[in-house]
């Protein structure tokens, strides 16, 4: 049984926001949980805040209350300040931002990670939101080092090969991302 | 139960239309209703089924084609957004007298909040206004089993159902089980009867009473009856709720000690609410606290002002998303206990908004419009285009189609008050056919003088790339017929009629100014500009060759590009004072080198270009 899971993903049109909040889901339903996303469509997706719920387990809502989250992706820095609210006071959260700024309202759980540098630097630019994730999914992420997100490494890596099937160099590109992330993770 | 997959509301709806048997299906895109054709033309092309689906070119035609199908005896549906409902709402009327002989479901999709429209109507009122039920699914595999009750209920009672799911059941994704799409045989056969099929006033009276009569009968049908969310809970009183607003009730209730002891009930048909219901609700509680979205549709049909909690009492706001910590608030509130703590400071507005893209065509014509008219009144429509107000160029935005009429309206205003100003006004190619056609015909009637800018990108961008009546293709990308938009101007009556390329900026602004000359003097003007959408991949052949773009020295900082041009590409850097390119925005298109007044933003010829 997958523990429960409520987490919210957040950036601007364009980023891949609703990439990964399918792929999360993807990998949910592929450990045999139920699960309910809300994302954002229409003309906030050119180039304004974007955000996803992703709620794992047996919900009934779409949407996370505040306070309620147990994590948040968020993959432009400049909306950590918007959708912190939704953390649980013990929640973590992992936010895409420059290196050297300071993240306002940041606590102990709270882990800045460069990840357009990062996705610049491997040549595949526009995959910072797979480096965050691949982030997020690191099995040192916590003290326990079971990881913080309901699935696995494995999990996410089944799910990215269901949905790019047949589109082999993408596919190659996204995993080397995601194992990018994993690394920087751990480090 | 292992043939799970995630899907999306609209996808799941769509699904649901071929698992049962729709044949006539047309829609015109609007968020949140887009994807429930597009995902139809494509599942029907997998699955080989024969049917027709199409993007109609407005709400009205769609419902007219599909209501037409369900007349002959086919299953049909049409689709559309919430503001989409306004524009089919003469015929809605009217086939709820005529009815229908094969299931007929009209799916109109509301948006509170609104997160992408204009107006934050419920369309369950539109349903009431013309006496014809209204399902309210509470999730994407709720909205999946709605379609097969919808189309029994349709057939049974030979009437017109609205499926009204809102933006978080269109969007939200789910783990659904999809059923089997089956062949579905069924020949269209059109029995004359004129009494009903043309029925005139005499008639009418008749179909009203009958009419009346099926509601009366769909109000005691067992397979839209309210059920009992918990049947295990008992109190003095108990929540009803529809749709999203019943999802997050559940969770609510469940999570907070409540479960057991507020009954939930889960209405399905909010209209007509069965009265069996009413009466046994009325009969048991207390006190009722109704949760739904967006008006008190269901608060209203509940007769007792003194023991019914909603929006109509004030118990439950009027206005907006009723988002989970807002229900959360109301039911602490009815139930007389503490919040759990999630109803936290009021949502936080802001963060970065949206803009035009890098390289969008229309970024150059509003820049342009602004240079030709620089004290001119610019009327605008739905579509990315409304975003040039980010860019000064957008002054009025109403609904489909306003920005002729609207620019008709201010010529006359003003020429009664002895005013000359010049009017220029932007409307979407899609728009235009949408809802443009007939006031640039009247204004060309009327003697109106202002300039309409047709910004054609030939696609429906907004809402996903959808065709246009231009574009030659259908809904799953078949061949389909194209008509002439410079020929329909001018079949308008429209004299002035001119094609130019908004990235060729220098020559766009000459083009725009000479339209501006002919509207001062003769009348409407019209310029088609006409540049394929970046982000449209389809039409990526057609995008000018990418020129690398660098920023010189002589840039100063004085942010004109950032302000009026407002490309994303162009940033303003704080520290440095001057503007920079950001390398992984910017595709190229050079406009921003004419937009510079230092000429400090220059590029590399196109690669294998010399100079």
């Amino acid at each position: 049984m997958t523990a429960r899971q409520q987490i919210l993903v957040s950036g601007v049109g364009g980023q891949g926001v609703l990439f990964i909040t399918r792929l999360l889901a993807d990998a949910a339903i592929g450990k045999g949980a139920g699960v309910l996303t809300s994302e954002t469509h229409g003309m906030a997706q050119r180039g304004g805040v974007v955000v996803s719920h992703l709620k794992v387990g047996d919900f009934s809502s779409p949407l996370v209350r505040p306070s309620h989250a147990d994590g948040l992706l968020v993959l432009s820095a400049e909306n950590f300040t918007l959708h912190r609210r939704f953390l649980r006071p013990a929640g973590w959260a992992f936010v895409n931002a420059p290196p050297g700024g300071s993240l306002e309202g940041g606590g102990a759980n709270v882990r800045a990670v460069d990840a357009d540098g990062l996705a610049r630097k491997s040549g595949n630019p526009m995959a910072a939101n797979l480096v965050l994730l691949g982030c997020a999914l690191s099995g040192l992420a916590n003290a326990e080092g079971t990881g913080l997100l309901f699935c696995s490494p494995g999990d996410v890596e089944a799910a990215l090969k269901r949905r790019l099937q047949g589109k082999e160099s993408l596919l190659g590109a996204s995993l080397q991302a995601l194992a990018l992330g994993m690394r920087e993770g751990t480090r | 139960m292992n043939n799970r997959t995630l899907m999306l509301g609209n996808e799941a709806i769509a699904h649901a239309l071929l698992e049962n048997g729709c044949r006539i299906a047309s829609s015109y895109p609007g968020t949140p209703a887009s994807e429930i054709l597009s995902a139809l033309a494509r599942i029907k092309t997998e699955a080989g089924i024969a049917m027709h689906a199409e993007w109609a070119i407005n709400e009205k035609v769609a419902f007219e084609i599909a209501y037409t199908g369900a007349m002959t005896g086919l299953r049909a549906a049409v689709s559309m957004k919430q503001v989409g409902l306004n524009v089919a709402s003469d015929p809605l009327m009217s086939a709820a007298y005529t009815g229908v002989k094969g299931g007929f479901l009209v799916i109109s999709a509301d948006d509170p909040g609104p997160h992408s429209s204009q107006t934050e109507q419920d369309s369950r009122l539109l349903a009431m206004a013309a006496k014809i039920p209204v399902l309210d699914p509470s999730s994407p595999a709720h909205a999946r089993e709605l379609v097969e009750v919808g189309y029994e209920l349709s057939e049974i009672f030979e009437i017109p159902v609205m499926l009204r799911p809102t933006t978080r059941v269109c969007h939200a994704c789910q783990d659904v089980s999809p059923g089997e799409i089956r062949p579905f045989p069924r020949k269209a056969e059109f029995r004359k009867s004129p009494g009903r099929w043309a029925a005139t006033p005499a008639y009418r009276y008749e179909l009203h009473r009958l009419l009346n009569g099926k509601l009366a009968a769909i109000a005691c049908w067992h397979r839209t009856a309210p059920f009992r969310a918990n049947p295990d809970a008992a109190g003095p009183r108990a929540i009803v709720a529809s749709g999203v607003a019943a999802a997050h009730a559940r969770e609510i209730l469940s999570g907070s000690g409540l479960w057991d002891r507020i009954p939930l009930y889960h209405i399905v048909q909010p209209y007509p609410l069965h009265p069996e219901f009413i009466s046994r609700l009325l009969g048991t509680y207390e006190e009722v606290l109704v949760l739904e979205e967006t008006a008190g549709v269901i608060e209203m049909q509940i007769m007792d002002r003194g023991r019914v909690r909603g929006k109509l009492s004030g118990a439950v706001p009027e206005a907006g998303e009723l988002l989970p910590e807002i229900a959360e608030e109301a039911i602490a509130k009815f139930a007389g206990i503490e919040t759990g703590g999630s109803a936290a400071p009021s949502p936080q507005s802001g963060g970065r908004r949206p803009t035009l893209c890098a390289g969008c065509p229309h970024r150059s014509s509003f820049y342009a419009i602004k240079k030709a008219a620089p004290a001119g009144i610019y009327p605008s429509d739905i579509g990315c285009y409304t975003l040039g107000l980010n860019l000064g160029g957008v002054d009025t935005v109403l609904c489909m189609g306003a920005a002729v009429s609207q620019a008709a309206g201010f010529y006359q205003a003003h020429r009664l008050s002895g005013k000359a100003v010049d009017i220029v006004a932007t409307i979407g190619d899609s728009t235009f056919y949408h809802a443009g056609i007939p006031p640039l015909i009247d204004a060309v009637v009327q003697g109106a003088r202002f300039v309409l800018v047709i910004l054609d990108n030939s696609t429906t961008a907004m809402t996903g790339f959808q065709p246009t009546p231009a574009t030659g293709k259908g809904a799953a990308g078949a061949p389909a017929g194209a008509v002439d938009m410079e020929a329909l101007v001018r079949a308008c009556g429209v004299e002035f009629c001119k094609v130019g390329t908004p990235g060729r900026l220098p020559e766009f602004i000459a083009l725009l100014k000479e339209a501006v000359a002919h509207s001062r003097e003769r009348g409407v003007a019209v310029v088609i500009a006409r540049e394929p959408c970046v982000m449209d991949r389809s039409q990526a052949d057609r995008l000018p060759t990418p020129r690398k773009v660098f920023i010189t020295d002589a840039c100063n900082g004085c942010r004109y590009c950032t302000t009026q041009f407002e490309c994303p590409a162009l940033l303003y850097d704080e520290e440095g004072k001057r503007v920079s390119i950001d390398g992984l925005l910017c595709n190229g298109c050079g406009v921003c080198l004419h937009v510079c007044p230092l000429d400090a933003i220059r590029a590399e010829p196109p690669e294998g270009e010399s100079r």
